[in-house]
Order: structure tokens, then C-alpha cells, then sequence
């Protein structure tokens, strides 16, 4: 299984989940059929003519009813956003297979599930609304309600007790480590330079090999650049986790990112940045840093809000081998990686579990803070949207790809705050997708089907899908595709002892061959050949012989023949081994050789030859063996 | 015949200036270049000439690999690389990487600056040659080029220090550097898979001790230092820079805590804090328990453990120092030493294994009179103690890794000659392989029997399968195929492929034999005869009666027919191709035998 990511998009759905009561958000009111019935206005809100689930949020899993999850042997993690439906597949399914990852995917993957449990337990809600995932209700429901896919499976969030079971079945990997699977594939995970510890993988046996590119990054930031040689000579490429804003370019982004933060901080606004906490934020706190004294901003406050913003911090410190090389050199020197550290130990950054506590008495405005959850429906950002929102003083930049703006601000509408979209998404664009394939050149290109047209919103921009011969192969969800590789070979290994035995003849320059037989023994998918056992001594007369014991093993087979007899050179063989009276006739196809005394006969054609003799096995055998001379084995 | 031949340049029955060469399949490897601490001359560093008289280095060795900092292990480098001449890779981990070039600048300011040596390397070589490293992962295959891979473990014994496994094709090597089979205060134990390899060559520093438990050892530690402290004495302990200090660091940090104890510990030489960093940069080299809480609590920043000064050393009453080096040669512990040696209050604790020719070893062999630089004679009458806490694998320890990699031959570096011996015999009892011990410049040569990789068709490969999982012992059954070699690439097909590949016809050779059989019962009847009959005898064959008339064991034909002459007698002819030649000779003899007399 290739990764286990959880589509966290069906939260928009769900009404936020504000950390103390917002008197707002209770008193929308309840949603009615076009008919006034008005069965499901304690499960549905309607704001600013949206609709919302009033319920703990929930998330659309990974398709888990077409296949039986018992017999996945293997899941293979890309990065810390593709695992976070690890604890529902793991822990309810009958799993038993093991978990690859690399050691800060996992790290920060725990960080980002611990962030996700801690958000939604820490404000427990009564309601549980299910009424309206029946399927006919559904349909009476307006849009994006309506279309919403497979809700019946949508599930709420995972207890840290589950985490922690998913994250102890997963085995630690590191780059280019090659990984047995028993016995029969090898995988390797490479750098993907999206994030820290993120990896493409390779899967591959001695003849083939597929390479799951997944979540790839060819820019410079903090993570060790992409590992781009490695992916050659694929038989099979599959390409996901695409840029989902192919038009926007990240350095523009950040440089927007940075003069609006500037320009609403100088006008006394507060600045609020809705983000993971971990990940594009590294690469924010250093273009800050670098950005803060230029912009004279050096006494604005930035607030970095998580319960595991300090865990974060000080990971990103302690991955020295991940990182780009310029971070490593640091190291060596030794300094901390991230300039995060200086901008703490100055107090310009400071960090906080939650809003309660030590924050509210430190907290002064204007200032910046990055909190989460980025879909805004749950986590201190909540908090923040209803402080900030009445006032045009203020912004709201969204930096994370993974949600719409535009929904995830729909239950905050009317909203007086700015708001600015910089989405900041480092994966490959659709030019360096082309770039990397021309590098590359792998066999066939498989990718999900919305990568090989253009987006539906510019239908014309051709320049916004693969582009690649031949054309790339494309799935959708709960779609079955063969691979289109036929596997020919496999490894073995001959023994010495017997490679010692065989004896090659030439049989056309430059190709050699030799018979074998041998003794196959497979063990955990390796194949051995050993020679043959010497035919054991008939050991003397103590036992009984069984009839049976003579009889041939007919799966013993001789090998196969090739070649032709010539006729005068096999008549002066035989002739040369004491036959006399031969006499020779021609035929259409051939010669009839006949030994008179005998009563024997050999016909004699290109392809065959046949000796029809009287039950005398002396001579037969004498014969046979006269003729194999002529003959090459096979 | 392949071989892979193993010379120690250092390090042979010696501890000290470890330096290894391996030549396995074709490829050198040298394994460490490490430099010796009780010699000041020529002896201190390998003799590189034995590599190669007059070509160059870098022509003739494929790559370098550290195992980790410790000068012994690392200490020749600049001089290998920069004066000899070597432009080569050289493999070692990040944090070795990071953290040699500063003890190789320490060294050589005590070589140069203090000893006032010439043709020493310099700080610019040092930087050359580390620009020639490429920096490892755990566990990452490295493709060195296209056959040659090394792939390092985690061997424990101090920050970043790893065991590697050298390969190329079937045959490997495992070189362990030095190793610590128990975790310890700050770094975890050293593990291995069972990688089988052809090789594996070990340290063997403590061949014959067995250490009693570590707990033990700390307490007695502890309890030295504190009776010292107590009745107003000076204790110098003398370690290098980076690793044993740590961990007895946090011993006398969490001690000095609980037992709210006043006197000063003092860490010598501006290193330490530096050399805390790296700890903390690199905590994920550490210990299970240090990295899990780490975020909480650094272990590595110590309340009560100060910097160091020179004037300290002189001040009245008691106090711990740690001062570098570990082996009392040279430099800051040196000088402590010889200001506190004369007063039997004052304590040196030697927590590690001292090189012979230094100053530590000789105390520790019981000399108290000491002849020191300028014919001076030093009086030891402080306390000298001795407690292992150099992170080495014990015996128990190597039998425990011999025992996790399955090596099919052991061979012992990094050790003394007599010790050496005592372990080579425990290794070859136990385990049953070779073990070997060269010294240096001593060659051992290793036949080795590779297996050779081909590329088997699955067609054939699964017919062999299909035809039952488990070999039978007693008739083991046999698999034909074609091996078609051409240039390099070998591939074993199935006969009638191999021909179809190679444009061949098959030559189809039959036999048929005419078996005479007295019976006067029509052809028919005959037919049926032989059927039974060949039915009960041939239980485990496809015996059949076909519509015609004519009887089929397996592909063998059966025909019976009537004698042109003699009409009591029926012509039985058998017809077989070569490839079913036992069967039907089988066949043939026992028709010949005649049919049992039939009830029908």
C-alpha cells in the first residue's frame, strides 16, 4: 500500500469548533427544507447561505471496502501529510503488516496527529449529527452537502492511544537503505526534497522496476534536495502529490506573503497565519528573519501557537542528515540548522501550547501569530478568526494548498478582515514534471486522472496536464489497472560446485551455451541451484527390493536434441563400429538406413530420426549413442 | 579462485593507529587511518608505502571508511590524503564528519604549536582532505561504483561511530571500528543484522575481560570521587574531548543534584561546550531515553559542570576536573597531572583503556616514579585508579556480535597479542569458523566461493515450482534448462526456448522396438493384457487405452499388432522419443518378460 493520507477537506462541512462558546456560532440558525420542515436544524446551520454539519468533525478515509486490509503486507509512508490516516487503517482493519517510514516523518507525523487528537478532545462536543448522512436525506441537501462522497464512511477523529498503536508498528528506514521484502521485492526510499524525511520509493525485483514518485519538491528549501538519478531506468513511474496550485509560484508567494504581513502590521492590524506545525512554517520563520530588520519590524511579536509548537522547534533542530546542505554545514560548525533558535533566544518568536496561560499575559498587538488547524474549523485559529474578523485592520494570509480559502472561511462570513490567498506548495509543477520525466525516462507514466487534463477551472491551459510518450496511464479512485509489464525473469543462483560442472560450447560466436541440471532450492524466494547428488550405491541385499524402486521418474527428463545426421559420415560411423550389410535408400524427405542382419532400421531426416529395431537393447543403445555423436543437447 | 585478503597496516595485535586493507572481488578498501598515541615518530602513523611502491594511492584503492573520530581511527588522515596523496572518497557518518577536523586541529596544535614539530600537516590539509568525505546514513546502501557498496550500522561506543559492511556482489566484509555491545548513559548499543558475511573483522580490546555490571562500576565511581571530595582532595579525570566524558558527565551531574554536593567540577579546554552542542544536534545518535525526552530536558546542558581555568588548578580545596587528553600524553591533563601528582590526597581517575608508551599506562602498571621531559623525575603519590568505562564490547560482547552477524570466518584487530589468542580459540570453539589474527603487515587470504547470478525464465522457473514446493530427500528431482551465455549476460531458459532463441530446430530422435509376446488371442485382447498389466505396475504413470486400440504410458506409444508368421505370437511395438528414453527402455524389458498368465 502506498501511503495512507486522510482527506481532511470533508471538515469544511462541519461548523468550527470554537475553545470557549461563541455566542455567534450558537445562535445560527437551523436549517429547513424548502417546504419549512425543519426535522434537521439540530444537526444542519445555515451562515450567510451556506450550510453546516453542527457535529465533531469528520474525515473521509481511504477506500477500505474493495480490498481486504489483512492481506496488505506492507505500507510504504511518503511524508508526514501522507500518514495521517495511519491509526484508522492500522488498528480497525485486521492489519498486520508492517509500516516504512523514515524516522522525521514519523516524528513530525506524530507531531501533527497529536496537534489533530489534541484540537478536536480538548473540545468535547455533546452533538454527534448522523440524521442527515442517511441517503435520502442527502440528497435534499444543498450542494456541497449534497455531492459529498461516501459520508457514510466518514469517521471522527482518532484517540492518541491509537496514534501511538499505529506509530509502534512502523519500522524506521533511512535513504537509500534497500529493504527486503521477503525475499521477492527490494524497496528504497530516496529524498523527494518536499520535506523533511519525505521519500519516493522504489520498488523493484532483479528485472523491474516501478518508482513511486509521491509529494516531490526541486526547489531549495530546508529539506535534502531531490533525488532525481535513482528514479532511472523505471519500468513503471507513478506520479502523485502534484502541486495542487500549478499557476502560483512559491517565491512569489513568500514575497507577497512578507509585504502584506508589513503592510497590515505598520497599519496596526494583527496578522494571522493558519498553518501546519511543521513544514512551509520553517521556511516562513527564516524568510522573517531575514525580512524583519529590513522592514523595520523587529519589535512586532510573532506567535507560534501549537501544542506541539515547542516539539517542532526543536525536532526541526536535530535532523542534521535530512537537511539541504547549507543547514548541514551549520551543524558541522556546530550551530542549530534553522535560525528559529536566534529569533526565540532574541524574543522575537515566542511559543505557546494554547491560548490559555502563559500567552494571555504575553500577548501583545499588533502582532503575528501561525496557529492551526488550516481548514479553520478546529484549534486556537478558531479563536482567532472570531476575535480578529470583525476588524478591516487585520489579515488573514492562508499560505497552507490543502483547502479552499474561499470554503474554509464560508462559517466566519460576514467577515471584515482581509484576507490574502499566498499558497505556498513546493511540489513539482507541470513543467518540471515534464523536465523530470525527460531526465528520467521511465517506460510508462501511471498518475491519477486529473493530472492528464487541464484543470476543469482553465479548461484551456493544455500547458497544465502531463505531457509525455507514451501517454501516461491514468486511475481514479476505486479504479483497478494492470501495469503494463510482463515479468520474464528472475534471479538464481548457481552454486560454484555446479558452475564448476557445466561445460559451454559455442554455437554461434559470442553465445555460448551450456545444459544444466540441477536441484532447485527456494528458500524465502530465493532460488539456489546445487548440483545434482551422485546416484547413491545400491546398498547391498539387506533390504527388499521393491519393484517400484526400478521404475523411471518419467519427470526426469533427457534433454532435447538439435542438429542433422549426415548420411555418409553416420554410414561410415557405423560401418567404423563393426556394422556391416548397411544399405542406404533414398527417400522424399531423406535416407532409410537399413542393417540387413539386424532387421534394423533408421530413417534418417533433417529434423528427426527414428530407429525401429527388434527388442535387442545392446544394440539399441549402441545405436542411440551412435547417433547422439551427430547431435547437439539442449 | 576468488579470494578476499585482509593486511593490517595498524592496529594488528596492537591497539593503536588502526588501518585495515581489504581487497575483496577486485576492489581495495582501507578501513580506518588511524594514528598511534604511544609513539612520537615515524612509527605513529601507517606505513602507506606497503599500499603501493611507486603508483598512486588513489589508483589503487577504490575508497576510504572511518568508523569514527577517535584519532587512533582517524588521526592519519590529512597526512595520508594530503602528503601521501589520495584523492579518493572517504566514507564516514555526519557526526564524524562534523566533529574529526576539530580533533584533527587539536592534535596537530599540540604537535606543532606545543612539541614544535615540522612537516606536520596543517590546518589547510586538514580542510582538503575533509572536503574529500561524503557523509553516510545508518543503514544507507552507498553504490561506491557499480559493484563495490558499503552500508554502516550503529556501533555505539561514541557519537557517530559506526560498524560498516563492505560488499560486491555475493561477498562481504563487515568491519566493526570499535563497538560497544551495551547502551550506555548516552549512547545506545551497537547492532548488526545477520548479514552472514564472509568476513567479519573486530576490535577485541577487552578479548578477556568480562566486565561486571555497569551499575557496579558507576557506584564504585561515585563513591572514589565523593571520599576523595570529602576529605578535601583534587580529583583529575582524564578523557577525551568527546564521549566517555558525556556520560560520566551526566553520572557526576545527576550524583552532585541528589547528593547537593558544593564542590566545583570544572570540564578543561573550550571544547566542551562545543562538544555539547554536537551531542545536541546530533541527539538522534543518541540513546533511546535521551532522544525521547530531549524536548523536555536537554541532558546536555549541565548545571554544575563549569568551564575550566588554567589559575583553577591552584586553588585550595576540592575540586573535579576533567581534562583532556584521556591517556595523560600531552596537553591539559598532562600539566594537571604533574601539579597534583605529589599529594597522596588528590586522585586520578583513568576511566579508559591507555595506550602503551603514555603516561597513563605507566601509571596504571603500578611506576610511581615518572621520567618526564628535561630528565625531571615526577613522584606519583596521589591516588591512581583505573575503571573501565571506554565503551568497548567485552568478550561477551564480540561473542555476542560474532552471533548476530554470522560470519562464516572472524578476524581480530584492535586488541593484544596474548589477549587475542585467548578469544580466537573461544571464537573458533563456539561458532566453529576460522578466526584469524595477523599482525601488522601480516597478509591473511581468504578463499571464497561466490555463487553465480543468472537470470532464470519464469516460465521454467514455475514449472519447476508447480510441480511441489518441498524437495523430496529421497528422490530429489532435477531441473533442465539452457544456460545461454552471451557477453556478460547469463540466462537460464528452458531447453525448447533456448532453441526457439537461438533459431534452432529440434532434432526429435524416436526409437521403436518390437517386443515379441506369445499369445494367440487376438491383437485386441493383447491390448487390453498389456493395459492391466502395465496399470498395476506403473501405479504412479498415466496409463491409457485409447479408442484406436493402442495403449499410452505417459507419452510412450503401445501397439500391438499380429506376427506376419506366426499366428501365436503378437508384435508389441513400443515407440518413445529420446527425452522419454528411460521410461521406454524400462519399458521395453519389462514387456519383454512376458504378461502374467491372465484370469481375464
Amino acid at each position: 500500500m502506498l501511503d495512507c493520507g486522510l482527506d481532511m477537506t470533508s471538515t469544511l462541512n462541519f461548523l468550527p469548533l470554537p475553545l470557549v462558546q461563541s455566542p455567534r456560532l450558537s445562535n445560527l440558525p437551523g436549517w429547513s427544507l424548502k417546504d419549512g420542515n425543519a426535522f434537521l436544524d439540530k444537526e444542519l446551520k445555515e451562515c450567510s447561505g451556506h450550510v453546516f454539519v453542527d457535529s465533531v468533525p469528520e474525515f473521509c478515509l481511504p477506500e477500505t471496502e474493495l480490498i481486504d486490509l489483512s492481506t496488505v503486507d506492507v505500507i510504504l509512508i511518503s511524508n508526514y501529510h501522507c500518514m495521517m490516516a495511519l491509526p484508522y487503517i492500522t488498528e480497525h482493519t485486521g492489519f498486520t503488516g508492517t509500516v516504512y517510514a523514515t524516522e522525521p516523518t514519523v516524528q513530525i507525523g506524530r507531531l501533527l496527529m497529536e496537534e489533530l487528537v489534541n484540537f478536536i478532545e480538548r473540545v468535547p462536543k455533546a452533538q454527534s449529527a448522523s440524521l442527515w448522512k442517511n441517503k435520502d436525506i442527502q440528497r435534499l441537501l444543498p450542494s456541497p452537502l449534497k455531492d459529498a462522497v461516501e459520508v457514510s464512511t466518514w469517521r471522527r477523529c482518532y484517540t492518541m492511544q491509537e496514534v501511538n498503536s499505529a506509530l509502534s508498528k512502523i519500522q524506521l528506514v533511512g535513504y537509500s537503505q534497500k529493504i527486503e521484502l521477503f525475499g521477492a521485492v527490494q524497496v528504497t526510499p530516496l529524498s523527494s526534497g518536499y520535506a523533511l524525511g519525505s521519500s519516493n520509493w522504489i520498488i523493484q525485483s532483479h528485472y523491474e522496476k516501478v518508482s513511486y514518485v509521491s509529494g516531490s519538491s526541486l526547489l531549495t528549501t530546508h529539506p535534502q534536495p531531490m533525488d532525481q538519478a535513482s528514479l532511472k531506468n523505471s519500468d513503471v513511474l507513478i506520479l502523485t502529490g502534484l502541486t495542487q496550485i500549478p499557476t502560483a509560484n512559491p517565491d512569489g508567494m513568500v514575497g507577497e506573503f512578507c509585504s502584506n504581513l508589513a503592510l497590515t502590521v505598520r497599519n496596526g492590524g494583527n496578522v494571522l497565519v493558519p498553518c501546519y506545525p511543521s513544514g512551509v512554517i520553517y521556511d516562513l520563520l527564516e524568510c522573517l528573519y531575514q525580512y524583519i530588520d529590513s522592514a523595520g519590524l523587529s519589535n512586532i511579536p510573532f506567535y507560534f501557537i501549537s501544542p506541539v509548537a515547542n516539539s517542532s522547534l526543536e525536532f526541526s533542530q536535530i535532523f542534521a542528515e535530512w537537511l539541504c546542505h547549507n543547514k548541514q554545514t551549520k551543524v558541522y560548525l556546530p550551530e542549530p540548522p534553522f535560525p528559529h533558535a536566534e529569533l526565540i533566544q532574541t524574543n522575537k518568536l515566542k511559543h505557546y501550547p494554547s491560548l490559555h496561560g502563559d500567552f494571555s499575559s504575553d500577548f501583545r498587538q499588533p502582532c503575528v501569530v501561525f496557529t492551526g488547524h488550516p481548514s479553520l474549523r478546529f484549534g486556537d485559529v478558531v479563536h482567532f478568526m472570531e476575535l480578529w474578523g470583525k476588524s478591516s485592520l487585520n489579515t488573514v494570509i492562508f499560505t497552507e494548498p490543502d483547502f479552499s480559502y474561499l470554503e474554509a472561511l464560508a462559517p466566519y462570513q460576514p467577515l471584515a478582515m482581509k484576507c490574502i490567498y499566498c499558497p505556498i506548495d513546493t511540489r513539482l509543477n507541470f513543467i518540471q514534471v515534464s523536465k523530470l520525466l525527460k531526465e528520467v525516462q521511465p517506460l510508462h507514466v501511471v498518475c491519477p486522472e486529473q493530472y492528464t487534463q487541464p484543470p476543469p477551472a482553465q479548461s484551456h491551459r493544455m500547458d497544465l496536464m502531463i505531457d509525455c510518450q507514451p501517454p501516461a496511464m491514468s486511475y481514479r479512485r476505486a479504479e483497478v489497472l494492470a501495469l503494463p509489464f510482463k515479468r520474464r525473469y528472475e534471479k538464481i543462483e548457481i552454486m560454484p560446485e555446479l558452475a564448476d560442472a557445466l561445460v559451454p560450447m559455442e554455437i554461434k560466436p559470442g553465445i555460448s551455451l551450456a545444459t544444466v541440471s540441477a536441484v532447485l532450492h527456494t528458500k524465502d524466494n530465493k532460488h539456489v541451484l546445487q548440483p545434482p547428488p551422485r546416484p547413491t550405491q545400491p546398498t547391498g541385499g539387506k533390504k527388499r527390493k521393491r519393484a517400484s524402486d526400478d521404475i523411471p521418474d518419467c519427470k526426469v527428463l533427457k534433454p532435447l536434441l538439435s542438429g542433422s545426421i549426415p548420411v555418409e559420415q553416420f554410414v561410415q560411423t557405423l560401418e567404423k563400429h563393426g556394422f556391416s550389410d548397411i544399405k542406404v535408400e533414398d527417400t522424399a524427405k531423406g535416407h532409410i538406413v537399413l542393417l540387413q542382419e539386424a532387421e534394423t532400421l533408421i530413417q534418417i531426416e533433417e529434423d528427426s530420426t527414428h530407429i525401429i529395431c527388434d527388442n535387442d537393447e545392446v544394440l539399441r543403445v549402441r545405436l542411440r549413442d551412435l547417433v547422439l555423436k551427430f547431435l547437439q543437447k539442449f | 579462485m576468488p579470494e578476499i585478503r585482509v593486511t593490517p597496516l595498524g592496529a594488528g595485535q596492537d591497539v593503536g593507529r588502526s588501518c585495515i586493507l581489504v581487497s575483496i572481488a577486485g576492489k581495495n578498501v582501507m578501513l580506518d587511518c588511524g594514528m598511534h598515541m604511544g609513539f612520537n615518530d615515524d612509527r605513529r602513523f601507517p606505513d602507506f608505502s606497503y599500499i603501493t611502491r611507486n603508483g598512486r594511492l588513489t589508483d589503487f584503492l577504490d575508497c576510504v571508511i572511518i568508523s569514527h573520530f577517535h584519532l587512533d581511527h582517524c588521526g592519519a588522515l590529512p597526512y595520508f590524503s594530503e602528503m601521501v596523496g589520495y584523492d579518493g572518497p572517504i566514507y564516514m557518518t555526519h557526526p564524524t564528519q562534523a566533529i574529526c577536523p576539530i580533533l584533527l586541529e587539536d592534535y596537530r596544535k599540540i604537535a606543532v604549536d606545543k612539541k614544535g614539530e615540522a612537516n606536520f600537516f596543517t590546518s589547510q590539509m586538514i580542510k582538503d582532505c575533509m572536503k574529500k568525505v561524503v557523509a553516510v546514513h545508518l543503514h544507507q546502501t552507498v553504490q561506491v561504483d557499480d559493484e563495490l557498496e558499503i552500508k554502516a550500522y550503529y556501533a555505539g561506543h561514541v557519537l557517530g561511530a559506526a560498524m560498516f559492511q563492505i560488499k560486491v556482489g555475493s561477498e562481504s566484509v563487515v568491519y566493526t571500528g570499535d563497538y560497544n555491545m551495551t547502551p550506555d548513559r548516552h549512547l545506545g548499543a551497537a547492532w548488526i543484522d545477520k548479514c552472514r558475511p564472509n568476513l567479519l573483522i573486530t576490535e577485541s580490546t577487552y578479548a578477556t575481560t568480562i566486565r561486571d555490571s555497569k551499575r557496579c562500576r558507576e557506584r564504585d565511581f561515585l563513591k572514589k570521587v565523593h571520599e576523595a571530595v570529602e576529605r578535601g582532595g583534587k580529583v583529575l579525570i582524564p578523557v577525551f574531548a568527546l564521549g566517555r566524558a558525556q556520560e560520566l558527565c551526566i553520572l557526576l551531574e545527576t550524583f552532585w543534584e541528589r547528593m547537593n554536593l558544593k564542590a566545583p567540577i570544572y570540564f578543561s579546554t573550550g571544547l566542551t561546550e562545543k562538544a555539547n552542542h554536537y551531542y545536541k544536534l546530533f541527539i538522534t545518535w543518541t540513546n533511546q531515553k535521551i532522544r525521547k525526552t530531549f524536548v523536555q530536558r536537554n541532558m546536555f546542558e549541565f548545571k554544575h559542570i563549569k568551564a575550566f581555568d588554567r589559575a583553577f588548578a591552584d586553588n585550595p580545596g576540592p575540586m573535579v576536573v576533567f581534562a583532556t587528553p584521556g591517556m595523560l600524553h600531552a596537553g591539559q591533563s598532562l600539566q594537571i597531572f604533574r601539579k597534583w601528582a605529589g599529594n597522596e590526597k588528590n586522585m586520578v581517575i583513568m576511566p579508559g583503556y591507555c595506550v602503551q608508551g603514555t603516561v597513563g599506562h605507566k601509571i596504571l602498571s603500578g611506576q610511581r616514579k615518572l621520567e618526564m621531559e628535561g630528565r625531571q623525575v615526577l613522584e606519583v603519590k596521589m591516588q591512581v585508579e583505573y575503571m573501565s568505562f571506554s565503551a568497548h564490547a567485552d568478550a561477551k560482547g564480540i561473542m555476542q556480535l560474532v552471533g548476530q552477524a554470522e560470519p562464516e570466518s572472524v578476524l581480530l584487530v584492535h586488541g593484544e597479542a596474548k589477549k587475542m589468542e585467548f578469544l580466537k580459540q573461544k571464537i573458533e570453539q563456539e561458532f566453529r569458523v576460522n578466526c584469524y589474527m595477523p599482525a601488522n603487515g601480516e597478509t591473511v587470504t581468504l578463499p571464497t566461493s561466490p555463487s553465480i547470478p543468472v537470470g532464470i525464465s519464469l516460465g521454467l522457473l514455475k514449472r519447476e515450482m508447480a510441480q511441489g514446493l518441498l524437495p523430496d530427500v529421497k528422490k530429489p528431482r532435477l531441473l533442465h534448462g539452457t544456460l545461454i551465455m552471451k557477453d556478460s549476460n547469463f540466462r537460464l531458459v528452458s531447453s525448447e526456448q533456448a532453441l526457439k532463441e537461438l533459431g534452432l530446430a529440434e532434432h526429435q530422435l524416436r526409437f521403436t522396438c518390437r517386443v515379441h509376446l506369445h499369445d494367440p488371442r487376438k491383437e485386441q485382447e493383447t491390448a487390453v493384457r498389456v493395459y492391466s498389466h502395465l496399470k498395476s505396475v506403473l501405479k504412479d504413470h498415466c496409463v491409457q487405452h485409447l479408442p484406436d486400440g493402442s495403449v499410452t504410458v505417459e507419452s510412450i506409444l503401445i501397439q500391438a499388432a499380429a506376427h506376419s508368421e506366426d499366428p501365436g505370437t503378437k508384435v508389441l511395438l513400443v515407440s518413445w522419443t529420446y527425452q522419454d528414453e528411460e521410461l521406454g527402455s524400462y519399458l521395453t524389458s519389462l514387456l519383454k518378460k512376458g504378461l502374467p498368465q491372465a484370469s481375464s
